[in-house]
């Protein structure tokens, strides 16, 4: 099973299989966008949240914190009451479109690049708050140089909301629906076929959903071997 | 860059007064008053714990005291004077970039200085030849002098070192007492706080002795190693404990 699952896999890429290809090319748009846009919303949050202290900070860490491990399909649910057509936002017209698959997304994504990047972002605030301040650094220019240099460990927590988004599949079956040609992707095709006993195709489409995340920690491994040998992490 | 003189009178005299920093019940500095001259090295003595490096971060405006004041020239101390102060730490901060983009960062915040400054300074502490190595891999000692060419970089008219010489090698050491002295000629105050008393001898006009966060004696270099005005400032001298 498992040999010919390979095989499969192999045919479906050195054959470039049509539909296999806008499975995949939909996934990785999917996930690359919402993470795109997680990025731009969490990092900062992330980084305000290191290095400021307010009322009610250390509350909203602990939110966050939670939220890391949400339940894709409450996710889903939840985006899904508010985009169906009775929902608030139902006139925008996003359900069982990518644009809602990639909202579920972003809810999924932000609370773990928010709350890694605070991690990080503390402790490196901890090393040059000092020297900062000492030399009379604007917030706006110590920002920069916390992300910039603490970039090494940030692509980790970029990677790791990728890696999520990638591989989920709850919130965005409910939200896209699963349509073929419009909102099918490797995860939700994979719980498809499986469902009709098409296993090879399920396992080949695994076989490549395995073959991303090896590349991913791979990239990761030799960045922070890179990052460690120069003292940058 | 070179022009120190005009911009170390702005800053002095410094006039300390009645300066207090508690940590919970515990007195870090204890109404410290002094007055400290332009164009002066001043190095600070006393055992650990004596409030020596809080009393050079309550200067350079890094923590917050619970009573008293500093005077830079009459003014009291915000972020135009702060500019012109440079603490060079202890342990030394370095960014996680390489010795020239350490450099650089500083230089950005003074756009007026120019990749010149930055190799004559890097020359002058021997490390141009690591311009390109991680900041980070230096051994202590090049560490030291990078942070120490860093904090001269934004040319400051008042440079306080909290212990710039601890646990270096004789090299380091020789070169950070002589760029102290170098500095100092070209009309920059300095402050620093030391333990090895040859290095006060050597480079300190006057002596500030501090013990349980009391100042407790102000007075010139040779006058202190000679005749200690406190019996606190004689046993340190003699390397007794203070108790």
């Amino acid at each position: 099973m498992i040999l010919e699952s390979f095989t499969h896999a192999f045919d479906l890429v050195l054959n470039l299989d049509k539909d296999f290809f806008e499975i995949l090319l939909l996934s990785m748009k999917v996930s690359c966008l919402s993470l795109l846009l997680s990025c731009l919303v969490a990092l900062p949050i992330g980084t305000y949240l290191a290095i400021k202290n307010f009322w009610g900070r250390d509350t909203v860490l602990i939110i966050f914190n939670a939220m890391m491990g949400l339940p894709p399909v409450v996710v889903g649910l939840i985006v899904y009451l508010l985009i169906s057509r009775s929902g608030p936002f139902g006139w925008l017209g996003f359900l069982y479109t990518p644009t809602a698959m990639i909202i579920a997304q972003m809810i999924l994504i932000i609370p773990i690049i928010v709350s890694l990047t605070a991690q990080i972002i503390e402790e490196i605030n901890e090393e040059y708050k000092d020297l900062f301040k000492s030399l009379v650094i604007s917030s706006h220019k110590a920002l920069i140089a916390y992300l910039y240099d603490a970039r090494y460990s940030i692509l980790t927590v970029i990677l790791a909301g990728f890696g999520r988004a990638i591989s989920e599949v709850g919130a965005v079956i409910i939200v896209g629906g699963n349509i073929d040609h419009l909102t099918r992707v490797m995860t939700t095709t994979i719980a498809l076929e499986t469902s009709k006993g098409n296993l090879s195709l399920a396992l080949a489409l695994g076989i490549i959903l395995l073959l991303i995340a090896l590349i991913i920690n791979l990239i990761l491994i030799t960045l922070k071997t890179k990052a460690k040998r120069r003292m940058y992490v | 860059m070179f022009d120190n003189q005009k911009k170390s009178k702005s800053l002095t005299p410094i006039v300390v007064s009645n300066l207090s920093l508690l940590l919970g019940e515990i007195k870090i500095l204890d109404k410290i008053n002094c007055k400290i001259h332009n164009e002066s090295i001043i190095a600070i003595l006393g055992p650990n714990g004596a409030g020596k490096s809080m009393f050079l971060k309550s200067i350079n405006g890094l923590i917050g005291v619970d009573s008293g004041k500093i005077y830079f020239n009459s003014r009291q101390i915000n972020d135009h004077i702060r500019k012109e102060i440079a603490l060079v730490f202890q342990k030394p901060t370095l960014l996680r970039r390489t010795v020239l983009e350490n450099m650089q960062f500083v230089l950005e915040k003074k756009n007026k200085i120019s990749n010149l400054e930055i190799t004559y300074l890097l020359q002058r502490v021997g490390l141009d030849i690591y311009k390109d190595k991680p900041a980070r891999l230096l051994s202590g000692g090049e560490q030291q002098r990078l942070s120490l060419a860093r904090a001269l970089l934004i040319d400051p008219s008042l440079l306080l070192l909290d212990e710039p010489t601890a646990n270096l090698d004789p090299y380091s050491l020789n070169l950070i007492e002589e760029i102290i002295l170098d500095e100092n000629k070209k009309g920059k105050t300095i402050i620093l706080t030391t333990h090895d008393m040859g290095q006060a001898k050597r480079l300190a006009k006057e002596i500030l002795f501090f013990n349980k966060g009391k100042l407790l004696e102000q007075t010139k270099a040779i006058n202190f190693f000679k005749k200690p005005k406190t019996q606190e400032a004689q046993s340190y001298i003699n390397g007794k404990i203070l108790i």
